[in-house]
Parts: C-alpha cells; sequence; structure tokens
C-alpha cells in the first residue's frame, strides 16, 4: 500500500506498442484533492498513460497503485472507483441524457439511483435537457453530460482526458469552476489539457514529451525548473526582423503576437548578444517574464533532440 | 467481487432495448425480413410447380393412348403444348428449354396394355432444376394408375388398381424428397432467424467501438459475460416475435398442418435464438468494423441455408457437405421445427437434435466471452 494521501502513486509505468515505447518508465505521485495538470505534445503518451491508471491497458513494466490498488492486478477494482472521461465523447448518442446517466448508474449500482441521476442532471444544469438525445447535443453540453456521467458513481480519482477541447471559453470557466468545487470536497483530479490557461488553474502540472516525463511540480517550480528568459520588441518592420533572429545564437522561439514579438532562449547571455548586435533605434526591446507555452515549446525542442 | 452481478446486466439490457428502439429501421426490417422471405419462398418460389410445358411423341393413336395424353391434359402439372414426331425434334424442344418434359408413348401402347405387358412410357425430363420435375413425374405416375379406369372393362378389369398397367422410365434425376410448402414454411423459421439474429448482433459489439463508446464501457466494471447475456436477450424477445410471425403465417396463409406442440417449437427456438445470437456476439468481437461484421454474418448465413437441408435434400448431399451441416445450428433446427409441426414429434424424438444445439451455444459463447477484450491492450 502506498501512502495514504496518495491517490495516484506509480513509478517506472512503461507501455510499448510493437517496436514504439509509447509511456518510457514515467512516475507520478498525486495527493487526494489535488488538480493535476498533464501537459505535452499530441502523441505525447498522455492518453496511453491515463488508460493505464484507470485498468484499460496494461503496463509493461513498471509498478504503483491507484486509489490503494494495484496497476497490474487490481484493475477491477480501480474499475469501480475511477471516473474516467474520455478524449472523444463516448456516450450513446441514441440515448437521452437522462438514459445515458441511468445506464451509468445502473452499471456502477449506485444506490437510490432516481435520485442520484436526478441530483446529477441539476448539478450540471441538465435537468431541463434531461429528453433530449446525446447525439443531438453541441459539444459543450456533451462535456457537461460527460462530466455528469463520470461522476455519478462518487468517484474518488478523476481522470479527464482534454475535457475541454472544442469547448468555448465560456463554458471552460464554468467547468473548471466545477472542478475546483470537486476537488475542494476531496477528489482528486488528474486532467489533460493543451490550453496554458488551464495549466495554470492546476495545482501541480507534468509535462510529458514523447513519453517521457521532462518536468513536474507545482506551476512555480515547473517554471523555474529550466530557466528561459524571454525578451519583447515592438515597432516596425517586425516580420524582416523575426526572419533574421531565427537561427541566430541564443534564439530559440521567436512569436508573434499581434503587434510584438516574443523571443526566447536559455541561454541569456548569448540571447542578450544577440538582441545587441540586432538592435535599432526603432524598436523598443524589453524583458518580460517567460510564460507557461514559452517553457514548453522550450522543452519540446529539447525533447526532440534527445530522443526523437 | 462477485463474476456476474444482475444489476449491470440488466443495465446492459434496458440499454438495449432503448438503442433498439430508437432504431426503428432495423427494427422494421426484423419484421420485415420474416414477412418477406415468407411471401419469397412461400409463393414466389413454388416448390411444387403447375402447368409445365410438355411435348408428346405418340407413336401409337390407338385409344388407350388417347386416354392416356386426355388424362396428362386434364392434369394441373402437364401443359400440352407440342407434339413431336422424332427424337431430335424433342431433344430440341428439351435443350432448347421450349418444354420441361417429352412424353414418349411406345408404338405397340395400345395393344400391349390389352395383354397386360405394361408397356414403358419414356419421359424425358429437363432436369436442370430437379425439384422442379420432380411432383410432375410423380403426378404422371397417378394419372396412368387410374386414367384407364374406364377403359378396361371386362376380363381386363384385373388391370385395374392393383398395379399401373403402364411402366415408366425416366431419364431425370429425381431426387426421393419431395419439396413443398409445407417443408419450406417451417424451415424458413431456421433461415429467417439465422439470418436476423447473426447479422444483428454482429455488430453489436463492433458498433460500440466503432462509435468509440467501447473505451467507456470498458473502463466501468462490467464483466464480458454481463455484456454478452445483456446483448443478446433484447434480442430473444425479437426472435420469438419473428417465430410467432413465421408460425401465424404458416398456419393461416400456408395451411402448414401443425400436428405438434407450439410450446415445444417455442422453447426449443430458444435455444436456436441464442445460440445463433452467440455466434453473432463471437464475430462482432472479431471484426475490425461493422462491414466486416456483417461479410462474417453471410459468411455464415450462406451454408446455413445451402447445406442446412433448407434448399436441397440433407440426404441428397455429399458426405463432406453433410458434415458441414452437421455442425451448423440450423440443419438441427429444421428437423427439429419440421418433425415437431408435420410429425407431431415429442421431445423424446428430437433430443438427438438438442444436444448439438446446447454444444454449439455453449462453444460460441465460450468463444466470445474469451474473445472479448476487457482492456484495450
Amino acid at each position: 500500500m502506498s501512502a495514504p494521501n496518495f491517490v495516484i502513486d506509480v513509478t517506472g509505468i512503461t507501455k510499448r506498442f510493437g517496436p514504439k515505447t509509447v509511456v518510457d518508465a514515467v512516475g507520478l505521485q498525486v495527493k487526494r484533492g489535488e488538480i493535476y495538470g498533464f501537459l505535452g505534445p499530441n502523441g505525447s503518451g498522455k492518453t496511453t498513460f491515463i488508460r493505464m491508471l484507470c485498468g484499460l491497458l496494461t503496463p509493461d513494466a513498471g509498478t504503483g497503485t491507484c486509489l490503494g490498488y494495484d496497476v497490474l492486478t487490481q484493475q477491477a477494482e480501480i474499475k469501480c472507483h475511477v471516473g474516467y472521461m474520455t478524449q472523444k465523447f463516448s456516450y450513446y448518442e441514441d440515448l437521452t441524457i437522462r438514459e445515458n446517466l441511468d445506464f451509468i448508474a445502473r452499471i456502477y449500482d449506485v444506490p437510490d439511483r432516481a435520485t442520484a441521476v436526478q441530483h446529477s442532471l441539476d448539478r450540471l444544469g441538465l435537468a431541463n435537457r434531461s429528453h433530449q438525445l446525446a447525439g443531438q447535443l453541441s459539444g459543450g453540453w456533451k462535456q457537461r453530460l460527460a462530466l455528469a456521467a463520470c461522476l455519478i458513481h462518487s468517484p474518488q480519482l478523476l481522470l479527464l482526458d482534454e475535457p475541454t477541447a472544442g469547448v468555448d471559453p465560456k463554458a471552460r470557466r464554468e467547468f473548471w469552476d466545477e472542478i475546483h468545487q470537486l476537488a475542494a470536497d476531496g477528489l482528486t483530479v488528474l486532467i489533460t489539457t493543451h490550453y496554458m490557461d488551464e495549466a495554470e488553474r492546476c495545482h501541480r502540472l507534468a509535462y510529458l514529451a514523447y513519453g517521457k516525463l521532462l518536468t513536474h511540480g507545482t506551476l512555480e517550480e515547473v517554471m523555474h525548473s529550466i530557466p528561459i528568459f524571454t525578451w519583447t520588441v515592438s515597432g516596425p518592420d517586425l516580420r524582416p526582423l523575426a526572419a533574421r533572429l531565427r537561427g541566430q545564437p541564443g534564439v530559440e522561439q521567436v512569436v508573434a503576437f499581434g503587434n510584438i514579438l516574443h523571443v526566447s532562449g536559455r541561454d541569456a547571455a548569448q540571447l542578450e548578444a544577440t538582441i545587441a548586435r540586432l538592435r535599432e533605434p526603432r524598436h523598443e526591446w524589453r524583458q518580460i517574464q517567460s510564460g507557461l507555452e514559452d517553457l514548453f515549446i522550450s522543452l519540446m525542442d529539447t525533447a526532440r533532440d534527445n530522443f526523437a | 467481487m462477485p463474476r456476474f452481478t444482475l444489476h449491470r446486466f440488466w443495465a446492459i439490457v434496458l440499454k438495449e432495448f432503448i438503442q433498439m428502439k430508437r432504431d426503428r429501421v432495423t427494427f422494421a426490417m426484423m419484421v420485415g425480413i420474416p414477412l418477406m422471405q415468407l411471401m419469397l419462398f412461400g409463393f414466389a418460389i413454388n416448390a411444387d410447380p403447375k402447368h409445365l410445358p410438355t411435348a408428346i411423341r405418340a407413336a401409337d393413336q390407338g385409344p388407350f393412348a388417347r386416354t392416356f395424353v386426355a388424362a396428362l391434359r386434364n392434369s394441373d402439372y402437364f401443359n400440352l403444348t407440342r407434339e413431336a414426331a422424332t427424337e431430335e425434334e424433342t431433344r430440341e424442344l428439351l435443350q432448347l428449354g421450349d418444354v420441361q418434359f417429352v412424353i414418349n408413348i411406345p408404338a405397340d401402347f395400345s395393344r400391349r396394355i390389352l395383354r397386360g405387358e405394361r408397356p414403358t412410357v419414356l419421359i424425358e425430363a429437363d432436369a436442370s432444376d430437379p425439384a422442379a420435375t420432380g411432383p410432375a413425374i410423380a403426378a404422371a405416375r397417378t394419372i396412368a394408375a387410374t386414367a384407364f379406369t374406364r377403359d378396361l372393362p371386362g376380363p381386363l378389369a384385373r388391370l385395374r388398381g392393383t398395379e399401373s398397367p403402364v411402366a415408366f422410365s425416366l431419364h431425370a434425376q429425381y431426387n426421393p424428397e419431395n419439396i413443398t410448402q409445407y417443408n419450406v414454411v417451417p424451415g424458413l423459421m431456421g433461415v429467417v432467424l439465422t439470418m436476423t439474429m447473426v447479422v444483428i448482433t454482429a455488430l453489436a459489439i463492433t458498433r460500440e467501438r466503432e462509435r468509440g463508446t467501447m473505451e467507456n464501457l470498458l473502463a466501468t466494471p462490467v464483466r464480458p459475460f454481463e455484456v454478452m447475456v445483456g446483448k443478446i436477450l433484447p434480442y430473444i424477445a425479437v426472435g420469438y416475435i419473428q417465430v410467432t410471425l413465421i408460425l401465424i403465417a404458416a398456419r393461416f396463409i400456408f395451411g402448414v398442418p401443425m400436428v405438434g406442440n407450439l410450446a415445444l417449437v417455442y422453447a426449443v427456438a430458444l435455444l436456436f435464438i441464442a445460440a445463433n445470437l452467440s455466434v453473432g456476439i463471437t464475430f462482432s468481437t472479431l471484426a475490425q468494423n461493422q462491414l466486416q461484421a456483417v461479410q462474417m454474418a453471410f459468411f455464415f448465413f450462406l451454408p446455413s441455408i445451402l447445406l442446412s437441408g433448407f434448399m436441397f435434400p440433407f440426404r441428397g448431399m455429399p458426405e463432406w457437405a453433410q458434415w458441414v451441416g452437421s455442425c451448423l445450428p440450423n440443419t438441427h433446427f429444421l428437423r427439429i421445427v419440421r418433425g415437431i409441426l408435420l410429425k407431431g414429434n415429442g421431445p423424446l424424438e428430437i433430443a438427438p437434435e438438442i444436444w448439438p444445439l446446447l454444444l454449439f451455444l455453449v462453444v460460441a459463447m465460450t468463444i466470445g466471452v474469451k474473445r472479448y477484450r476487457q482492456t484495450l491492450d
């Protein structure tokens, strides 16, 4: 058994599909009540890792527990206490919202099923749509239904695989408010996302690329795990400037944000030297705090150099 | 943790019923297919064809020959359309398909009848469809046996009734098993059930996989056996609707005699439906997509219709085909249903056909459960 305060406690988790190692010796500790953000480029192994946590895939190597149950042998027990929201909507489109919830509640043998279904409809604001077929719902409502369905058996751990992909900003914010409320009530949440604003709403973060865990910790810790320096430049003729900057020593990223450029690199001295060399009076240069996105793109580039 | 729980099983059953209710087209097809097949096999495909075009080559014009030809003309089976003079002519008529039969009356026909020598009438039949010729030839024998009753007075009366005064020689392969609607309609029950039950469940799990709902189902604690049985049960109800439709049609449209116990038919149908559904579910776990699942179902359906004794008499098939046929549930179910309905067989008589059905069900179910993957590995 793991320490009781760790809901997920795994080490060395590895999964291979044929010759390809999709998840490579990943270890992760998640405390109760924590919202843990899982980031990484497409195909980095996030979904595969989550599937191993909830018993859908068996790891090829590694050990650990999920909710105190062994991830290798006690998959059936894990399934009873985990709510898993798949990347693609995976409820029955030819069933109504209520019928879908009722089906899931029956599968988990939820006590006092009718009340539980009604409660979950009310809480997620689905009550007056309960007789609508799931297939006719818009993306945002499908996501609400999926969340309601994976919460109906009062799981202790919620695994959410890109829950907010294709959902509008308002619905996303409401979704995150809901997640924070659930976490405050003691639910542990592991969530994958590509949105940096969402990453910043997590208690802790992990960054996965090419199946490897590159960094993890709180937002602060992650931000300081790799030194990265960013300058902004504004003024006329930014496009030719961007072209000149790319490939210069110390310059790793040149990204246009509207009328300014972000120029980032890990070697502060080299970066500053390059900027000094290319500096013109008509451009205004300013050093700023690097963002999470700058950091992750830098991490990904490094990872590609090392592993790919 | 228990292996099987009623609540999870029941959840699947209810879900399948709701989905069936929503998918009206499929449901209509499941009711429509038995009716359509009944019409096709019951009416359109007539295994007892009448008014078949026939040519007469009469070398004798005596009174008995004329009586015989008149009797043939009066029967429903023969439509005397042509008269042929030479052997070449008859061969050509048959070859071109202008006639189904050529009836050759020998030169000394009348004289030999009077002598009691039983002259031989040669019937040349277009045997390309043996099922079509059989009943007509049988009718010819009957006609010969009764046609001369009036013409055989006095001392010749000894030729009446006892034995046909005419012998027949056939140039056709004749299958002794007589196919009639009585035979076809009960047999249709097995064919319809095989077709619809296997196809519909072959889609059951592939559909979940294609729509992405499988991942969700696998993430829940539901067990393979619960999914399998839960998916099968609603379709047993559909199967029973089909059985009832066919029985009603058999009785009231086709007038099939029902000697045996109908409750027994329903009891055996349960076993047969479950066996077919298990096959479908097993295909469902093997197929990568819904198209493959349907193809597999037809792969199973074809021998079930061709080698089961539905289309062709079972005993007429080569040994290897009989062996394949014996492995198919439809073969046994056909015998059971025909036995119960037409011969009034009871549980004791059908027992030898029951255990192969049971065995088949257990094997198919086991493969299905084993093949159902609980993980995405």
